[in-house]
This record gives C-alpha cells, structure tokens and sequence, in this order.
C-alpha cells in the first residue's frame, strides 16, 4: 500500500494510475496534516511525499513522520536546488526525485526504497554489474579479479554497498568514513571516489557503477 | 491570486483626494473693522458657529474674548487647541500652538488678531507669518484685524490720530481674502467705550481717548470702508486671473519704487504700494548699490526697507552702477517700467552740480516715457543722516591724521628745497603730495591736504610770507588755479579708487563663482559634486555648512547629507525643513525664527526645492547685503547644477526603462513562441493518441513527441528560472572542490537525449587537479554550451569538450565546427535574450546569458572566438588554487 502527499490533484490522479499498474493500493492525502493521520492510521509500505504541501512544509511532515515511523518516504518535488534535496535526505527521506519525472525511475526507486527497510536478511555478498563485495571475507572482485583497496577505500565502498541504490549525501558519507569533523571536507570525498572509480569502473572517465548525484552525494548502481 | 503589492482603488481615491487637500491652498476670510470694539471677534465666532453647524471641521487655534460673557457664550461647542506657553524675562506668555494646528489638520481654524507680534523665540515673529504657514497647509483661515494695522494704512492711520502704529501685516497676505467688514456706527462704539466693553490694553489707556476721537472714528471708519471695497475688487481681479481671464495686469502698467538706505524710503515703499493697489499693477523695489561701499547701519536700514518692499508684494532688484539714476533707469527699461517713483530732495545739495543736476532732474530729463512720481517722504525722517558706523569713524580719523601728517612733512621738504626752486614751482610739489594722498585716502581727507597746502603754499612760500595775503596778481591766479586743481584731482583720484574698490568685489564674486562652477564641473558623480559644494560654500561664507537632502520615499522629510561639515542640532533641522518646505530662506537674518543659530537657503530648481543648505557664520557680525547677494549667486548655481544632474539621472532612468522594455517585449516574444510550440505538439500528438486502432510504431512516436516537447518546455523554466536568479542577485555559487572529468560526464549523461546522433569527444588533461566550483552550476554552463554548439551546427559535425590547467586556471573549451560565429555578433552574444540574426528557429537568448553570469558569479570568464579552420569556440577559465592535501581515513 502507498500513500501518495500531493496537493495538486493532477499529480496524484497520475501517481494512482502509475502506482497501480504496478499493484499498489494508493491512498492519498492532499495536506501535511492529513498527510500524518493516514500515515498513521493505514500504515503505509511507502509514502510518495511533495515538499510544496498548503498547510506545511513537507520536509516538516517527514521530520514527525521520523519521529514514530520508519516507513521509506520518497520525496517527490519540483524543487531541484541541492540544498532541499540535501535538507530532505537529511531528515530521513530515502530518495528524492524532481517533477517532471519518468515513471519507470520513479517505481525502480520506490522499489529500491522499499527494499531497504525490509529487515532482509543479512546479504553477505553484494554483486552489481562486473562488481562483487564479500562483506564478510572483505573481499572485492572485478570480473572475477581481486581488486586491493586501502582501508579507507574498502570503508567508503562498503558504506556506499550497504545502501546501495540509494542517494547518500557528501556530509552523511564523510561523517561515517572520515568521521564527524571532516564533514566538510568534500575534497577527500572527491580523491577517493577517483580512486575507487580507478580500480572499480570499467571505463572511470564514464562511471556506470559510482554515480555522481550533482551538488547532493554520490549512489552505487545495482545492476542485475 | 491576489497579490498584496496591488493597491486597491479605494486606497488610490483617498490618496489622490489627501493629494487634492494638500496642493489646495486654504482661504482667508477678514473680519475687517475700523477700530477695536466694533464687534470682529464677535461676528467671527457667529460664522464660525455657522460653519460648524453645517458641518465643517472647525477649531478656535486662538481667540482672545478678554472674559466678555456673550462672547465667552460664542466660543461655547467649538473645539479650542490647547495654547503655547512662553516664559519670556519672567512674564508668561500664550500663543497659538501652530504645530498642533497643522497636526490636527482642521478644515477651518479661527486665529483671531492677524496683527498680533508672537512671544520672543515663537516660529515667526508675526501671527500673520503663522497664519500664512495654515493657509499653505491647506486650512482656511478665520481672523480679525483693524483697518490701522494694515501696512498700506498704517502711515494714513499715524497721520489721522498722531498715534504711530508698531504691529502691521503686509498688504500681501491680504491679497485673495475675503472681506467680511465689522461696521459700527461712531457715536455707538463710544457709547460702547463708555461702558468699557471695549478691550483697551493698559499700555494704551493714554492714547485711549486721543484715539477713540469722534473725528478720527470717521476718518478710520471711511479708511476701512475703502479698503474694505478696493479688496471686493481684488477678489474679482483674483477669480479672473485664476479663471485666466484676461492679462494679470489689467492696466499694463508697472511700477518700480527706488529705495534707498534712508529711512524715509519706507514710506516711499508704502505709497508706491498703494498705487500699485489702485491701479493693480505689477511693481519693483530698485536698490542700486554704488561703488562707494554702505556702512554697516545703512546697510541694515536698506535690508530693512527692501525687506518691507518684499513683503509688500514687490520684486525686489538690486543692481550695481555708479550713477543712480543710470541705474534705475536700465532697470526700468528692463523690465518695461511705465512709473518711477521716488523721494522729493529736500534743500539743495552742492554735490549734484558735479553730475550734470539733481537725481530728479536727470531722472525726468533721461527718463522718455516713463513717468517720475516725486513723492515727500515722510515720517521717521529724524533718523541721523550720517550715523556712521564707530569702526569707519575711527578710520576716517585715523585717514584725516595720515593727510594733515604729510602736507606737514611737505612742507618741511619745501622749506629745504626753497633755497634752490622758486617759490612758484614749490606749489607744483605740494600738488604732486596731494595727487598721491588721493590714492591712498578718501574724499575727505584729501580735500582737507588740498585746503592745507593750499593755505601752506600761500602762507609759508608766497610773498609777502607768512601772511595770508597775496601781493601780486599772477600769485592769485596760481593761488586759486592750484586751489581749484588739487580739488578737482583729489575727488578724481578717490573716485577712481572707490570704484576700483567696487570693481575688485564684484571682481571677488565673480571668481567665487568661477571657482565654485569650475570645481562642480570636474566633479565625477553625484556624492562628489555634493562634497565639493559644502567645501567651496563653506570656504566661501566662512561657515560650517550642512546640506540637507529630502529623504527619497518620505515626503518633507528631510536627511543630513553624511559629508556635511555641521551637524545640524534637532532645532535647526526644523529650521531646515520649514525652509524646504516653504522654499523660503530662514533662520538668522531672515523674516523667519531669526533666533537661529544658522541661515537657511533653500537650493531651488525652479519651481522646486532640491535641498536646504544651512550655513553657521565663524563670525558673530551680520550679514551684509553682498554676501547675502554672493551667497544667493552661489546657492542658485549649486541649483542649477545639481538640476542638471538630476535631469541626467532622471534621463539614465528613462532609458533603463526603455531598456526594460525592450527586454520585456524580447522576453514576451521569444518566450511566447517557446512556450507555445512545445504545447502545440504535446497536444496535437496526445489527441492523435486518443484515437484507437493505431499501430504501435506510431504510439511509440507520437509518445516520443510527447516527451521530447515537455523536456524543451522543462529546459524553458529552467532557464527562465535562472536569469531571474540571476537578475534578482540570487545566485549565491557554493564553491566546492570538484572532479572536472566528473562534471563532464555527468553533463553528457543528462544530455543524451539531446545530443544523440553527435559525437562529442572530450579530451581531459592528465592529472587534471580538483577545482573549486560549483558543481551545479558548471553543470548547467556546461550544458548550455553543448546545447548550443548542437543548436548551431550540422548534425554529423563533431563537438569537442577539453579541459586543461595553466598554472593558475582551468581551461574548459567547447568548440564546434559550424559555420562560426558573424564578426557583428561576438560583443552581444552573451547579452540576454540576444539572438544572432543566423539563429535557427526556436531557442530564447538566454542559454549563454547564464552561462556568462554562472561562470562570472564563480570569479571566472567566459569568451568566444572563431576557431581557425571554421566552427566557433566557447571558453571558460575559472581560477585554480591548489586543493588542500588529503589524509587516510582514521576509523
């Protein structure tokens, strides 16, 4: 079941439709408020949320959704400055997509989304593409060929494969490899992201794995 | 939606109505009567009552009934303003409180006793002054005034009664009010006098009853009656000037009024008013100023009787010439003058001979057609003629000293030098002596040295010696030929002194103007140019200057400029600003709150007050009529110069404006044909859709068409979106070490749809280091540019992305091979919504636009240039500085 938080009736008539081709029940909600309530009272599997709601912001609905509530929220907006992307991802939003946008992205996402807060079971080993990360035996194989990386290249790899398929913005990845002083310091992000591209990517100058979310963070790509 | 900018038009009524009210000049109405008791209060609070029963906002702003009961009954139901309280030397004193009247802002006030003079330290010295002030704001005004204290009468009134009159109101605040005349039989108001209900003030009880004469009250009761009906058609003559019927000057005739230092020109000030009244015609006061320069008390008591004349309604003209009556005379022609008038000499003066007869006579005899009024000047003709000043006193004395000092030390040398010339040729010496005193000293002194050699020559030299007597006939002659020459030469040689002495001050105007106009015109800018006029004013006047603007949004209010060498205390900002607003010059030396510790000029432009300079004197003496005429000279130049500059700005203005127009229509076209086209295929293609029974081939295109229109109308918005951040300053870059072959990657990624079927090959330097940017919005530079070079060119062409690092910037060039960019176009190709005339249809104008004001806000440039071997190249260099090292995680 998904609650979809739009107040432009348009948009939700199109998401029922979009989210029911792919065998979702849709309830809707049209303000914060009720945004809240039926969030609270249906229990959804996801929640389809816009910024811009009458009543408040949205990033304030995910702020007290957050706070009894791990449902995945996709933020869904037609603000498509860094710094709402970064706000919302901050406060708990799982992904972020800007209207105008394509359905099929807007379903892989909720997929990815919805993914992630099942307590599946513990995946050892993480395969995308020609890549494959035994978390376990921390091991990383390129097309079958064990790839060295230092300790903190195995660290940021390891974050990025652990929310795989999901946005992780500058600050979140520096606070968790470097730790909570080095925040800001996007440069290091930068070089080891190089790095990585180097030793992971086929082709490092046109990244297929390692992709960069402009202004917001970087996501691994999970390819079947 | 409802924008709250908008003014709703009830707001816009009643701000046009407020408007109305404030340039609507209130009006006067005269309770006009011939002496006090005739019942002026009385009849006044009766209309009054009238007035407020039919509705009128009226208040009392103040009315003396001096405790009378049935007058007391009248004030009864009309709204009285709290009065002023005045300690003035112990005693107290009310007045009108004119701020609270203006604030209050009735439709009527009542002020009673126009004539009355305000406690020391009030606004103005008079009430009429206050009165004027309300009528400006647009309140009509209600007062009471005897025929004896209107200036014009005021000299008829001392003659009846032989009672001088002290407080006068000029006949010009009168002008355009409505008369309403109190009349009361004689014989009645001195029954009434009788039974003391007239308020006779205790300092008056003397003069009462020389006052309240049954002869005079006639004489008093015809004066008022007649100016009562001269002013009945006034009103007539002031409805058709206003309705513009027929000339101003009914009678086309103009009268001008010489006024000199003597006192006696009040009256002649006086009379020429009343003419001009009955004839209704225009008039001037001439003051011609000589070279011989005025002593300190006769300037005063020519400021004086020009101030009169001003306030009479006169033009007031001084003008410099040696002769009076040349003088006068080209005023008159200048200004078309029919009548002069001026003082009938009294007694014969000697020294007229000189100049060809009497100022009368050349006056009647030079004057054609205009006509000389001689009038006898009276009244307050015992004034001392020569009131000369204590400090020219002591320095003519000390010049008499100088003379009789050198004929003494001439004659010394004569005595030596008589043992080798003849005693003949020693008057030749003497002469020589006094030729040279004559340059140093005035008339006077030289006059007394030519006396004294004279009588020297003749005593000491000639025979028979020392005696007075002359022996021989050829002795007389040299006697009085020599007496005769060294007269004549001495008045020559001082004349020609006292008018290079006019000529060196007009000369010291003349470069004080020519200073302050050159420095103005090398002033660069606005707050330059308002430096240098408080320096060059206040180099020139000796004072601290302060230059007071009107603060931009606030009507009246006015700011101190910050370079101001004064700042101006709270009291005289007032000052300031009531000369402002009433384009009046006030403060020290002026008609108005002469109290001040600083003179008020208003800087005029026209019609317009542009600001106030106020000045504060270093020294404590008053001011003399030619600084006052320097000072005026300067003022109206700082006026017209910073006119000029505001006409030039207001013209920078105007063609912004055009510009913005021309940007909005640009924008309305361009954007109108962008919007509209991609709508026009999203819904053709959608209702094509909707048909059934179509081949999936088709769908899949007309789906494509669909997409396609809604990314160009997206990438619209976007751009849209930008340049309004751009224009409005919001565009704030966040720097950030970034990966240039990142950016590029992720650029063409986004822009696979649009560039598909070209080939874009990009070319990244190695060890390419991170660059401070943002991301973003190098993103979207970087998109606009290949957007471009795909727009522009030849699908199958290939387009190029490189990047490199000189030493101290990054390099980012697109380059194309298209036809290249027309030689005419490279400047404007960066202005917004600029389209070269090749361009292909569709597009705004505003790709490059952001991306120059994007690459700008990150302190890079942005250039394009044709590359040799044909195609255009777009280039971007942003400042590299060397990224900070990189250290292992430590967890």
């Amino acid at each position: 079941m998904a609650l979809v938080v739009d107040d432009e009736v348009q948009i939700r008539r199109l998401l029922r439709v979009c989210l029911e081709s792919d065998g979702y029940r849709v309830h809707e909600a049209s303000t914060g408020q009720e945004a809240i309530t039926e969030a609270a009272q249906r229990k959804p599997d996801v929640v389809v949320l816009d910024l811009g709601l009458p009543d408040m912001d949205g990033v304030e609905v995910l702020k007290r959704l957050r706070e009894w509530s791990r449902v995945p929220v996709l933020v869904l907006s037609v603000r498509d400055r860094e710094e709402d992307k970064i706000a919302a991802l901050d406060h708990g939003a799982d992904d972020y997509v800007t209207k105008p946008f394509g359905a099929g992205e807007l379903l892989a996402r909720l997929r990815v989304a919805r993914r992630h807060a099942d307590p599946a079971p513990e995946l050892s080993v993480f395969r995308s593409g020609a890549l494959e990360v035994d978390l376990t035996a921390r091991v990383v194989k390129v097309e079958g060929k064990e790839v060295k990386l230092t300790a903190t290249e195995y660290s940021l790899l390891r974050l990025l494969v652990q929310h795989a398929g999901k946005v992780l913005t500058h600050r979140h990845i520096l606070r968790e490899v470097w730790g909570p002083n080095y925040a800001e310091q996007t440069h290091y992000l930068r070089v080891y992201m190089a790095h990585l591209r180097e030793k992971l990517e086929r082709e490092p100058g046109k990244p297929r794995l390692l992709i960069t979310e402009p202004g917001v963070g970087y996501r691994l790509v999970e390819e079947s | 939606m409802n924008d709250p900018e908008r003014p709703n038009p009830d707001t816009l009524l009643a701000a046009v109505q407020r408007d109305d009210a404030r340039q609507r000049r209130g009006k006067l109405k005269v309770f006009f009567g011939m002496a006090p008791g005739v019942g002026k209060t009385y009849a006044m609070l009766e209309a009054a009552r009238r007035e407020l029963s039919a509705g009128r906002d009226v208040v009392i702003g103040y009315v003396e009934t001096h405790g009378r009961k049935e007058t007391d009954a009248l004030t009864e139901g009309i709204p009285a303003m709290p009065r002023l309280q005045t300690e003035y030397r112990g005693v107290s004193l009310t007045e009108m409180d004119l701020d609270a009247v203006l604030a209050r802002h009735p439709q009527l006030a009542l002020v009673d006793e126009l004539a009355h003079t305000n406690a020391p330290g009030s606004r103005h010295p008079k009430r009429w002054q206050d009165v004027l002030e309300l009528l400006d704001a647009g309140i009509d005004v209600f007062t009471a005034l005897n025929v004896q204290h209107v200036e014009s009468r005021a000299e008829a009134v001392r003659q009846i009664t032989g009672i001088p009159i002290r407080e006068t109101v000029p006949d010009s605040v009168l002008d355009g009010a409505e008369f309403e005349l109190v009349d009361l039989p004689p014989e009645e108001l001195r029954t009434r006098l009788a039974a003391g209900k007239v308020y006779v003030p205790e300092s008056a009880r003397a003069a009462q009853d020389n006052f309240f004469r049954p002869g005079n009250l006639s004489a008093l009761r015809e004066l008022a009656l007649r100016f009562g009906a001269e002013h009945v058609g006034q009103d007539v003559l002031a409805y058709r000037q206003q309705h513009g019927v027929g000339d101003p000057w009914k009678t086309g005739q103009r009268l001008m009024v010489a006024v000199s230092p003597s006192p006696s020109s009040a009256s002649l000030v006086r009379w020429t008013r009343r003419l001009a009244g009955e004839l209704q015609a225009g008039w001037f006061a001439v003051s011609v100023e000589l070279p011989q320069p005025l002593n300190e008390n006769q300037q005063a008591r020519l400021s004086r009787n020009l101030a009169l004349a001003r306030e009479l309604g006169a033009q007031v003209i001084t003008t410099t010439d040696d002769d009076v009556a040349r003088g006068l005379l080209r005023v008159a022609r200048e200004q078309n003058v029919t009548q002069i008038v001026v003082g009938k000499p009294v007694g014969w003066q000697a020294i007229e001979l000189f100049r060809g007869g009497s100022l009368l006579n050349r006056l009647i005899r030079d004057s054609g057609h205009v006509d000389i009024h001689a009038v006898r000047a009276e009244g307050e003709a015992s004034a001392p003629r020569g009131a000369v000043g204590p400090r020219l006193r002591a320095q003519s004395a000390r010049a008499y000293g100088v003379a009789t000092a050198v004929v003494a030390a001439v004659t010394g040398i004569n005595a030596v030098l008589q043992h080798w010339i003849g005693y003949q040729a020693l008057a030749l010496i003497y002469l020589l002596s006094v030729v040279i005193l004559a340059m140093f000293v005035g008339r006077g002194p030289t006059l007394l040295a030519a006396t004294l050699t004279a009588l020297s020559w003749n005593f000491f030299f000639a025979e028979p010696r020392l005696t007075f007597r002359i022996s021989t006939v050829t002795d007389l002659m040299l006697f009085l030929t020599y007496f005769v020459v060294a007269l004549a030469m001495g008045h020559l040689a001082a004349r020609l002194r006292s008018e290079q002495a006019a000529e060196r001050r007009r000369e010291q105007r003349a470069t004080a103007l020519y200073l302050l106009t050159r420095e103005l015109a090398q002033a660069s800018d606005f707050a330059d140019l308002l430096a240098i006029v408080i320096r060059e004013v206040s180099k020139a006047a000796d004072a601290d200057v302060s230059l007071s603007l009107p603060q931009e949004g606030l009507e009246g209010a006015l700011t101190t400029y910050f370079a101001s060498s004064w700042a101006l205390p709270e009291k005289e900002q007032s000052v300031a600003a009531w000369a402002f607003r009433r384009r009046q010059p006030a403060g020290r030396d002026t008609d108005t709150l002469p109290s001040s510790a600083g003179l008020h000029l208003p800087i005029m432009a026209g019609e317009r007050a542009l600001g106030v300079l106020s000045l504060r004197f270093r020294g404590a003496a008053p001011l003399t009529t030619e600084r006052r005429d320097l000072l005026d000279s300067i003022v109206r130049q700082i006026g017209l110069v910073l006119d000029r500059q505001r006409l030039r700005d207001a013209e920078q203005q105007a063609k912004l404006v055009a510009e913005s127009e021309r940007l909005s229509k640009a924008l309305l076209n361009s954007v109108s044909h962008e919007i509209r086209t991609p709508i026009a295929a999203i819904t053709s293609a959608a209702s094509s859709l909707d048909r059934s029974g179509m081949d999936p081939g088709f769908q899949h295109a007309m789906v494509g068409e669909i997409q396609g229109a809604a990314w160009r109308l997206n990438r619209l918005v976007g751009n849209l979106l930008d340049i309004a951040r751009l224009e409005t300053g919001h565009v704030k870059p966040k720097l950030d070490w970034c990966d240039v072959g990142d950016l590029v990657h992720a650029t063409l990624k986004d822009l696979k749809n649009e560039l598909e079927g070209r080939e874009v090959k990009v070319e990244i330097g190695p060890g390419l280091p991170l660059v401070r940017m943002d991301f973003v919005l190098m993103q979207q530079v970087l998109g606009n540019l290949l957007l471009n070079a795909a727009a522009y060119t030849e699908t199958g062409t290939p387009i190029q992305v490189s990047a490199l690092a000189q030493p101290d910037r990054l390099v980012l060039t697109v380059t194309d091979r298209g036809p290249g960019l027309p030689p005419e176009v490279l400047p404007l190709i960066f202005e917004k919504f600029y389209r070269a005339p090749s361009a292909p249809a569709g597009g705004t104008g505003l790709g490059l636009a952001i991306v120059k004001g994007f690459v700008e806000a990150q302190g890079g440039r942005v250039s394009a240039e044709n590359r040799a071997g044909g195609g255009a190249a777009f280039t971007i260099k942003l400042p590299l500085t060397k990224a900070p090292p990189v250290m292992e995680a430590t967890t």
